[in-house]
């Protein structure tokens, strides 16, 4: 009787929720925020009043997320304070942007940073310096404050309407299927352990220390889908692990994503297939990533300059000239700078920088070349948190295995009451099923009350009651927030162009953001903030002793 | 209609059958007559499917919440008592091809005897399991296989003496609607009202009453057919009658239930945001329960209490300022309050219903000598870790008397997060004590507790003492490392003590062979390696 219930409520449900009436009058209020399109939208469209005061500036970094922030960090720890940080948004953060209501505060974005690799030296100073990292962060086995590794029960899957305790959906396949599953570990563990003819690891976190050699970097001409296709994996697990894999830290299907990026996820840490519990461990806050943009801003006290939209960037012989348009004040003001870090989306610098003599429209060619993901993310306030019912307890991620989206974060996770209270659950759901093209139509046209549905009736899934305890749901829909790593991406010609202007002699203009990587991720943001920022401090003739990792 | 029905010969049957009924079964009496036409009836018929789904899904509730309730383990016990009742309603369903006559007075008999085992079904658990304990859990299957069956078996029966009035697409159509809207609306009373308001015994006679209500119906709307209307009616009242008595008298059956499952009078009963309270008393012993598992008997407290506190308090003679954290019994306060030298006592329990019971009780208060309301004591009701977390103040001496972790979020309490902000609130010199479960039955689990204090910055000297309701228990105290000074016994107790003795030392801090510590990991916040380390020692030696 109770299943007979349980398939009659959802029926009902996917009646009222899949037609065009994608509002019920049940859905919970709340709001919904964008990224500023219409401001991107009018760098797009052109149309922007000429300039008419000049400020001039010594140091400009364009951007305020991870890697902009990264980058004022490093500049500030080098004793240098007199540069200004233009953010398009109406507050910093980037994709680590957070919210906050009574209950908790909750992440809109990226929501954690696994423990640092040896190579990605600079995050683990950020962290040192912000507290997060205790003692020495050159230490062989650097110690973390314990409130920020993630708490125990870390994740869970829905899958045949239980939860288990591993995202592995190995329970109950078969013995080919086993199989399959295990060469894919054993793959994975040799290109963990593999380096390449130049001695470098073949997957390294920061990228820029990975390998060069053409036994790896060809892997960056296939999609994953067909590296899977070609090893002869058929394991629906294998399939499944993958483009879960792909869509999480990308936010794209496997089957568009560069099968370099793809086994990067898998084998830059040594830990991915570890089954020592300490290992597999990562740092993360209710606020998400938003903690450490917290700390920074906190302990920085940058100058920072919102709804500011660069719409003109001019590089010169001896200065590098902004036009940038104040949407609060609708005007536009150019600034001149000595040095310009450009730390937001490189395809916003594309239009930026149009005209101009022709290495530069060559440069603004490849800065053009790549494309972003969009997501949306669900923040569901709950009167209390979900029953614990079918299998393994609720965890910090908990993702369902029969769904488009990547599941939810709880971001009451990391507290340490004893009694449970209200929480805050974080969903994510990258449009990966649909073009990045299609994917913006999207959120431009659906309401929130839509987004809001999508997530309840993917939590009702595991979690019948879950309308029942929620009080709002807050919708964040973001445009670009992923750069896509498409097959060609990385290796190929269009990031080699952006970094040989950045090793140009002379050159004022300083790519950083994670899409000279071509991963969207914080140790790519930081490691490239850093480096633009030495570059800088090297321009201006500080002595630099590098934060970022050296190769020996 | 001018035949009485009972003469009647069989309908023909559709010949899209839906193989519910047996059509070629000789000898059908009359009752499965088709019926006049016209929609009360099939209204009403249709009505009373709704009421019987409802009850039939709640006898289901009852029994999986109820062996819940008693059994623990609510995965286990839901998923078996649903698999259960889904096959017997299949057998149930299966049976249904074997009632070949008189349809409506089968199920008029099926509604009463649904009405009787489902309705008495709550109270028969909770007596078997206070009286017979072991045999609960077969009283419990037999109830979900009995009523299961029933229940398979009704609807079956109903769309077959509706079958003539009803298309076999309409039939269906309409028959299993009504049947999910009426498992719809209990599956949503249930939580909200039913178990929480009526609790579970008298639920189960609401729904037995309306099943038998519904035979009763049956029965007037039938009366012209059926030979022996009057009968069946008397038999309904009857079982009516039984069932409101029993619906009446509901709060005595459980009271009566729950003295026999405590064994011991209740003398105070309550249902705090943070957990159930119990207190029994058997003669001179009193016995706190919470959430069924016992955390003293007054017969024995003194033991574990003066272990706790006297061992490391009667070498302190400069603690002036103490914490105790948990323990909102004030029993722990009590023994502290025997030194002069203790100044101030703050007692941090996050349940204000405990320490107000403590210090309000009669009773209670003569067992703690009244400790909460000596002016030296002050209670503060807040989580302890978050309290930890915002204190500013120095203590002399802590006392840490939390549950045993036997969740995550009691783990949390015993990571090295939790004593490095223990650490920091113990002035220079200080000490402390911490419960540690069993070193017995909980090996591993008492060595990890070890294990994190060392990795948390603390010397530990575990010890353990004999409780006979509880068995052998264990202690550590603790020194700060970079502190002045080792822990070392007291030579003498100076305070009057029925238990705790210097002599005893020599057993106290000894780990005979089959407690010796064994090598465990550190309990932190992100591998809540102590909870899974109990949780395999307490499966293990069985509940």
């Amino acid at each position: 009787m109770d299943r007979r219930t349980f398939l009659a409520v959802s029926a009902a449900l996917a009646a009222a929720g899949c037609g065009r009436r994608s509002t019920s009058p049940t859905t919970p209020p709340g709001t919904l925020t964008t990224t500023g399109h219409e401001l991107g939208h009018r760098l797009r469209d052109g149309g922007l009043p000429a300039s008419g005061e000049t400020l001039r500036r010594k140091v400009v970094i364009v951007g305020a997320g991870m890697s902009g922030l990264s980058s004022a960090w490093r500049l500030q720890r080098a004793g240098f304070s007199d540069f200004e940080l233009l953010e398009m948004e109406s507050s910093a953060g980037g994709n680590a942007r957070w919210g906050q209501n009574a209950v908790s505060a909750f992440p809109l974005g990226a929501h954690y940073i696994p423990l640092p690799t040896p190579e990605a030296r600079a995050a683990k100073h950020l962290l040192a310096d912000i507290g997060v990292l205790v003692g020495d962060p050159d230490a062989k086995a650097p110690k973390y404050e314990e409130r920020a590794l993630v708490q125990a029960p870390h994740e869970r899957l829905y899958r045949n309407g239980q939860w288990v305790d591993t995202l592995n959906p190995t329970e109950g396949i078969s013995k080919e299927d086993r199989d399959d599953w295990q060469r894919f570990e054993s793959r994975v563990k040799q290109f963990q352990a593999a380096r390449g003819k130049d001695g470098r690891r073949a997957f390294a976190i920061p990228l820029a220390h990975s390998s060069r050699d053409p036994e790896f970097t060809n892997l960056d001409r296939i999609t994953m889908a067909a590296w899977l296709q070609a090893e002869g994996f058929a394991s629906e697990a294998v399939h499944w692990l993958v483009n879960y894999a792909t869509r999480d830290d990308y936010g794209c299907d496997y089957r568009n994503v560069s099968a370099w990026a793809g086994l990067h996820y898998f084998a830059c840490r040594d830990a991915a297939f570890s089954s020592e519990p300490d290992h597999d461990n990562v740092l993360t806050w209710p606020a998400g990533n938003g903690h450490v943009v917290q700390q920074l801003l906190a302990r920085g006290r940058f100058a920072i300059r919102p709804r500011a939209l660069v719409h003109r960037v001019l590089p010169r012989a001896k200065d590098v000239a902004l036009q940038v348009y104040l949407a609060d004040e609708a005007r536009s003001i150019t600034i001149v700078a000595d040095e310009v870090i450009w730390a937001a989306p490189f395809a916003f610098a594309a239009r930026a920088l149009a005209g101009g003599t022709s290495d530069v429209q060559d440069l603004a060619a490849a800065l053009r070349a790549r494309d972003y993901a969009p997501w949306i993310t669900a923040n569901l306030t709950l009167s209390e948190l979900p029953y614990a019912h079918h299998g393994a307890p609720i965890a910090w991620d908990n993702v369902i295995y029969d769904s488009a989206s990547l599941g939810y974060v709880v971001a009451t996770h990391q507290g340490v009451a004893t009694l449970p209270g209200p929480t805050v659950l974080t969903w994510y759901f990258p449009l990966a099923a649909i073009t990045p093209a299609e994917g913006r139509r999207k959120l431009l046209n659906l309401k929130r009350e839509a987004w809001a549905e999508a997530a309840l009736m993917d939590i009702e899934k595991p979690h019948p009651e879950i309308r029942s305890i929620t009080r709002e749901v807050d919708v964040f829909a973001n445009g670009h927030a992923m750069v896509v790593p498409r097959p060609g991406l990385i290796w190929g010609p269009e990031q080699a162009r952006v970094q040989a202007w950045n090793s140009q002699r002379g050159t004022r203009l300083h790519f950083a953001h994670a899409d000279a990587s071509g991963l969207s991720l914080f140790e790519e943001a930081n490691d490239r903030g850093v480096a633009a920022a030495e570059a800088v401090l090297t321009r201006l003739g500080a002595k630099v002793d590098t934060l970022r990792h050296r190769r020996g | 209609m001018s035949t009485p029905a009972d003469q009647l010969p069989p309908a023909a049957e559709p010949s899209h059958s839906s193989g519910l009924s047996d059509s070629t079964a000789a000898g059908r009496a009359a009752d499965d007559a088709p019926l006049e036409s016209g929609g009360v009836l099939t209204r009403a018929l249709l009505f009373s499917v709704f009421i019987i789904a409802a009850c039939g899904l709640v006898y289901e509730l009852i029994a999986a919440a109820a062996s819940t309730y008693l059994l623990g383990d609510s995965v286990t016990q839901f998923s078996l008592v649903i698999g259960v009742y889904l096959a017997s309603m299949g057998i149930g369903s299966y049976l249904s091809q074997y009632v070949t006559d008189k349809v409506v007075t089968r199920f008029v008999d099926i509604e009463l005897l649904i009405a009787v085992v489902g309705g008495f079904s709550a109270a028969i658990m909770f007596f078997t399991f206070a009286y017979a304990g072991p045999g609960f859990r077969v009283v419990l299957y037999l109830l979900v296989v009995l009523v299961g069956i029933f229940v398979g078996l009704e609807i079956p029966l109903v769309m077959r003496i509706l079958k003539e009035r009803l298309g076999f697409k309409d039939l269906v159509a309409q028959v299993l609607s009504f049947d999910y809207i009426g498992a719809l609306g209990v599956s949503i009373a249930f939580p909200l009202f039913l178990a929480p308001r009526l609790g579970l015994i008298r639920t189960a006679f609401l729904f037995g009453i309306m099943n038998a209500a519904i035979a009763l119906w049956a029965v007037w709307l039938f009366r012209d057919r059926l030979k022996n209307a009057f009968t069946m009616a008397v038999k309904c009242v009857l079982v009516l009658v039984a069932l409101t008595a029993g619906f009446i008298w509901s709060d005595e059956l459980t009271r009566m239930s729950e003295d026999q499952l405590y064994s011991d009078q209740i003398i105070h009963a309550e249902s705090s945001r943070a957990q159930r309270i119990v207190i029994t008393r058997w003669r001179d012993d009193l016995r706190l329960h919470l959430n069924g598992n016992l955390q003293f008997s007054s017969m024995d407290e003194y033991r574990y209490h003066e272990a706790l506190v006297h061992p490391v308090l009667a070498t302190l003679s400069g603690a002036r300022k103490v914490l105790v954290l948990g323990g909102g019994d004030g029993l722990a306060v009590r023994e502290i309050l025997k030194y002069p030298q203790v100044e101030s006592v703050t007692l941090v329990d996050l349940d204000p219903a405990m320490t107000k019971l403590f210090s309000t009780a009669a009773q209670l208060r003569k067992l703690n000598a009244d400790s909460l309301n000596s002016p030296k004591v002050k209670v503060e009701n807040a989580d302890a870790f978050v309290w930890l977390e915002q204190s500013r103040e120095f203590f002399d001496f802590v006392v840490i008397d939390f549950p045993d972790p036997s969740n995550h979020s009691l783990g949390k309490l015993y990571t090295t997060a939790f004593y490095s902000l223990l650490k920091r609130r113990m002035a220079e010199g200080a000490m402390a004590v911490i419960q540690s479960t069993s070193p017995l039955y909980a090996r591993k689990s008492f060595w990890c507790i070890v294990a994190t204090l060392e990795e948390s910055g603390f010397n530990p000297t575990p010890y353990h003492a004999l409780v006979p309701s509880f068995g052998e228990w264990g202690f550590v105290a603790i020194t700060k490392k970079d502190g002045p000074r080792e822990y070392s016994p007291p030579a003498a107790y100076t305070v009057p003590t029925r238990f705790m003795d210097a002599a005893l030392h020599p057993a106290l801090f000894t780990f005979p062979k089959d407690m010796e510590r064994v090598p465990t990991v550190v309990n932190r916040l992100n591998n809540q390696a102590l909870v899974q380390y109990f949780e395999g020692e307490w499966r293990r030696g069985g509940s």
